[in-house]
């Protein structure tokens, strides 16, 4: 008995350790090297920052673009959250689904289907330039602001929708019929009395959002070019382009303060959401459209989103396929055509990424799971490690692969060569995931059962594999699918830590869409493709085997 | 001329019939109740009647006007529900002020008018409360200020007491008609509890739904609440309204009242009749062949005729117990044997066994007559002022009857 405790208690460390070593450990380099970049304190690397003009160039850039990209993205999903709140057609909950797609592709993907559907080669400029019989595509948004807006927005209209949305539908209709009945119309009973319920969770959906495209980094990288740096691009410049540690170190602390400041605001707006409202079930408030005016605005706004969430990802498949022979740029990724010692085909990056995404879910379901039993425990320490967990979220992952560099480049350490950092990056950054999945799922254990199952004579071990296991298996299944996915697509943190000989597939695609050439580009497109049809997948089976909104914000 | 005025209107969801050929009236200052189990449609019916939905067929006209036209928020018809739906951000003030800001009326009339409204409801001094602070009594109140205080032309309450308990329910009921006939609204009034109805209205409109027929919600009955109570229409309103003894039977004779009925039918009908000190205007009276043999009905409306087919209804209140012998010494005493004795304070309820497979249940005043022992044979003396005749439902019909 004794030594099942001892041994529990172990098992309950390995979170502690595990983001100590690998989350705390790393950032406290980054502050240590801006800080005290020669080994005694020295304050002047951060505070020239301040009058560095890149540095403020890129806070600036970076604030901005967040904030715009949120402003459009709650333009856009307001009326689809409504719809979705309000009203009930077919094809709703696959419709549903579909919207959350974009979330859960990686950025690689996400700016290589943008420049497949916008880019100058991509496919609304071919179909125009035919139509037409231009020379050169007339959208040339390649490289431009608007682009990474558009972006953004496709990334993150499924937060809005789902968030506000969700808490629309829970909103009793009968509080607008009152206020109707009372001499409101339409136009005043939103603003008077639906939009100011509405707030808390429009508030943290969209400061959600603003965090997404604060620290977004893949797409400002492809889709931005060399003329936009956010914050996130700055510290991978710094770092690794110039090589210059100690400015790098300098942004990273910024940008960590700045993050962990736009989290605390969340997190208090969050709290709020959960007012004691008199909330109805999302079936009974939703009802079909009955007169045409409705039926024709449900209609443009389910249109009108499979349009602008499918299109960009048809358009990359359907530009992933060569003209004459569809299957040509696949091949190719298999092919070496340089019979070079050092090359390294980019198929290969395939059996790359899948390696580190079983080992980062076996990883992230160890740490998650013992880190949900800790949460679901309760108790003082479980209300201080409940925010601490969250936090690899919000931290860019750019950050932490610096911090990476510098935590493990020098002995002891010397796991910088090592392909095991890959994993242990992705896996920090992964078991969040799993524990938002499983530890509903553990509080929802009624701890009765487990005495019944006592007084019926079962051991701990029994009463765990024959009354808990079956109930949690459902959400640990649901938590190692979050793992493999987020591993799959994973590009800030891979980009710094990965040996240039063990890439993984975003990295494949960043770097064949750096380079010129039709092979290349279709190269890119093709793996693109490749990594779309695996996060789908993942994302299906997630959607089927999760039980409610286990996994949600 | 009636104020406001429902025609035929009838209303279906896909799959779901919810309203058939509904029409109703009210007059100025009128309370009229829908009575009708859950599931019948009357929510929708007031949703209809709000604007909030559209009927597929019928027509609303108020003071003359066709509502067709006018949107919900041009109405000036207040709802109240049974839930409150309290605005939750707003205090107290806020919530009964806000039919009067959307009328753009001056902030100091609204704030008299606030102060004047809470007055009425008994909620001096709870302007800046919050709603989630409020009992449920205290929260119905407030509904209620905010529905009255916009000056409504038609007040609608949907089971406004629904939420509250028992004690609660029993003062407010009256609370609530003694408000609205102060204020003079008219109102439509929407419940499932026979009692509410009663102590609510001037008049009631029984509703009846046959889903598994393919119907929606229909008016079987409407009239002040004694008559409604007095002559059920139908077996099904009866059984709605609380009623058990019912009894199938064949008209024999047919007869209107008159002042000397003994020497008519040969029974002491006048003695009893007194007693019940009942108003027999227009009543008639009917002698029916039933399982229990023949019974005198004294209390029923006129034209029926010798052969036909109809339902007594025997109230509860009707009977006193006799001993055996007494059977069939006149009509309206029937032998049977005691099943079941319930006290219930004022009264025992008796379950009675007779011939024909017929039961019936009775309130048996404890100061009238001593109670058998179970089992044991007795006789029950039905007064006749207390029997009145109902129509009957096919038998097919009387299966699917839910009560």
């Amino acid at each position: 008995m004794k030594r099942a405790i001892a041994l529990r208690n172990l098992l309950y460390l390995l979170p502690l350790a595990f983001l100590g070593l690998f989350f705390f450990y790393p950032l406290a380099r980054v502050v240590w090297a801006s800080l005290a970049p020669e080994g005694r304190l020295d304050l002047s690397p951060v505070m020239s920052l301040w009058h560095e003009s890149y540095f403020g160039r890129a806070l600036w850039f970076t604030t901005w673009e967040a904030a715009v990209s949120a402003a459009l993205t709650l333009v856009v999903g307001m009326p689809a959250a409504y719809v979705f709140a309000r009203y009930r057609f077919p094809g709703k909950s696959l419709l549903l689904a579909l919207t959350t797609i974009p979330f859960v592709m990686p950025a690689m993907v996400v700016a290589a289907a943008f420049i497949a559907l916008l880019g100058p080669r991509g496919w609304l400029n071919s179909v125009l330039m035919q139509w037409f019989g231009m020379s050169r595509g007339p959208i040339r948004l390649e490289q431009s602001i608007a682009l990474i807006l558009i972006a953004h927005v496709f990334y993150n209209a499924s937060v809005i929708v789902r968030l506000v949305g969700g808490f629309w539908s829970h909103l009793d209709p009968r509080l607008a019929d009152v206020a109707r009945s009372l001499g409101g119309n339409p136009f005043r009973v939103f603003r008077e009395i639906t939009l100011p319920l509405l707030m808390p969770s429009v508030a943290s959906a969209t400061l959600l959002v603003f965090l997404f495209c604060f620290t977004s980094f893949g797409v400002i990288m492809i889709l931005g070019g060399p003329r936009f740096a956010t914050l996130e691009v700055e510290i991978y410049r710094q770092a690794v382009t110039l090589f210059r540690l100690p400015e790098a170190a300098a942004i990273s602390l910024a940008q960590m303060f700045l993050t962990f400041l736009v989290m605390i605001v969340y997190t208090r707006v969050q709290a709020r959401t959960t007012v004691a409202l008199n909330l109805r079930s999302a079936e009974e408030t939703a009802l079909p459209p009955t007169t045409p005016a409705r039926i024709f605005g449900v209609a443009m706004v389910v249109i009108g989103l499979l349009l602008f969430l499918v299109m960009p990802l048809l358009a990359l498949a359907g530009r992933s396929l060569g003209v004459a022979d569809p299957l040509r740029y696949y091949r190719e990724l298999f092919v070496d055509r340089t019979n070079s010692a050092f090359y390294v085909a980019p198929g290969t990056a395939i059996r790359n990424s899948l390696m580190f995404a079983v080992v980062t879910t076996a990883l992230a379901l160890l740490i998650g799971v013992a880190t949900s039993y800790l949460l679901a425990r309760g108790g003082r320490f479980g209300r201080v490690l409940d925010p601490i967990v969250l936090l690899p979220l919000g931290t860019s992952a750019v950050t932490l692969g610096f911090g990476y560099i510098l935590a493990f480049a020098r002995f002891p350490f010397n796991l910088r060569a090592s392909l095991l950092l890959v994993p242990i990056a992705h896996s920090l950054i992964a078991f969040p995931f799993v524990v938002r999945a499983v530890l509903p799922a553990l509080r929802g254990l009624n701890p009765d059962w487990r005495d019944a199952a006592a007084g019926l004579g079962a051991s701990p071990w029994r009463v765990w594999q024959e009354v808990e296991l079956p109930i949690v298996g459902r959400a640990i299944l649901v938590g190692a699918l979050f793992a493999f996915t987020i591993s799959m697509g994973e590009f800030g943190a891979t980009l710094l830590i990965a040996r240039p000989d063990f890439p993984t597939m975003p990295i494949v695609i960043f770097r064949l869409l750096g380079q010129p050439g039709q092979l290349n580009y279709g190269q890119a497109l093709a793996m693109s493709t490749l990594l779309m049809a695996v996060c789908a997948i993942g994302f299906i089976l997630i959607e089927r085997f999760r039980v409610g909104n286990v996994g949600q914000f | 001329m009636p104020l406001l005025t429902v025609a035929g209107v009838s209303k279906a969801y896909p799959g779901l019939p919810v309203l058939h050929a509904i029409s109703l009236e009210a007059e100025a200052r009128e309370i009229v109740c829908l009575l009708g189990p859950s599931g019948c449609g009357k929510s929708t019916l007031l949703r209809i009647v709000a604007g909030l939905e559209t009927a597929d067929r019928g027509q609303v006209f108020f003071a003359g006007e066709d509502m067709a036209a006018v949107p919900a928020h041009r109405r000036r018809f207040s709802l109240m529900y049974q839930d409150y739906a309290l605005f939750p951000h707003m205090d107290v003030a806020g919530n009964v002020a806000f039919g009067l800001r959307m009328q753009d009326r001056p902030l100091d009339e609204i704030e008299a008018r606030v102060s004047e409204m809470l007055a009425l409801v008994e909620l001096r001094g709870y302007e800046r409360r919050r709603v989630s602070e409020l009992s449920g009594g205290e929260q119905q109140r407030v509904a209620l200020a905010r529905s009255l205080a916009p000056g409504p032309r038609l007040l609608m309450l949907d089971e406004p007491l629904g939420a509250l308990d028992r004690a609660l329910r029993d003062q407010l009921m009256n609370d609530l008609r003694a408000i609205l006939k102060r204020v003079g609204v008219t109102a439509l009034y929407v419940t499932h509890d026979q009692e509410e109805a009663f102590a609510v209205a001037d008049r009631v409109l029984i509703m009846q739904t046959r889903p598994e027929a393919g119907e929606g919600g229909r008016v079987v009955q409407a009239g002040v609440p004694q008559d409604v109570y007095r002559y059920p229409a139908t077996s099904y309103v009866a059984r709605f309204l609380g009623f058990r003894n019912l009894i199938d039977g064949t008209v024999i004779a047919a007869l209107p009242s008159s002042p000397d009925r003994s020497a008519i039918l040969g029974a002491d009908v006048t003695r009893d009749c007194a007693a019940w000190g009942s108003d027999n205007t227009g009543a008639w009276q009917y002698m029916v062949k039933t399982p229990l043999g023949q019974l005198l009905v004294g209390d029923a409306a006129p034209g029926r005729e010798p052969g036909d087919q109809s339902v007594v209804l025997i109230r509860p209140e009707a009977a006193e117990v006799l001993p055996l012998t007494a059977a069939g010494s006149e009509p309206n005493i029937v032998a049977g044997h005691l099943l079941d004795c319930s006290f219930r304070g004022s009264f025992y309820l008796l379950r009675t066994g007779h011939a024909g497979g017929v039961e019936l249940t009775c309130e048996i005043s404890i100061t009238r007559g001593s109670i058998p022992a179970i089992g044991a044979p007795l006789a029950l003396r039905l007064n006749p002022c207390a029997t009145t005749l109902v129509a009957g439902q096919q038998k097919h019909e009387l299966l699917f009857d839910s009560v």
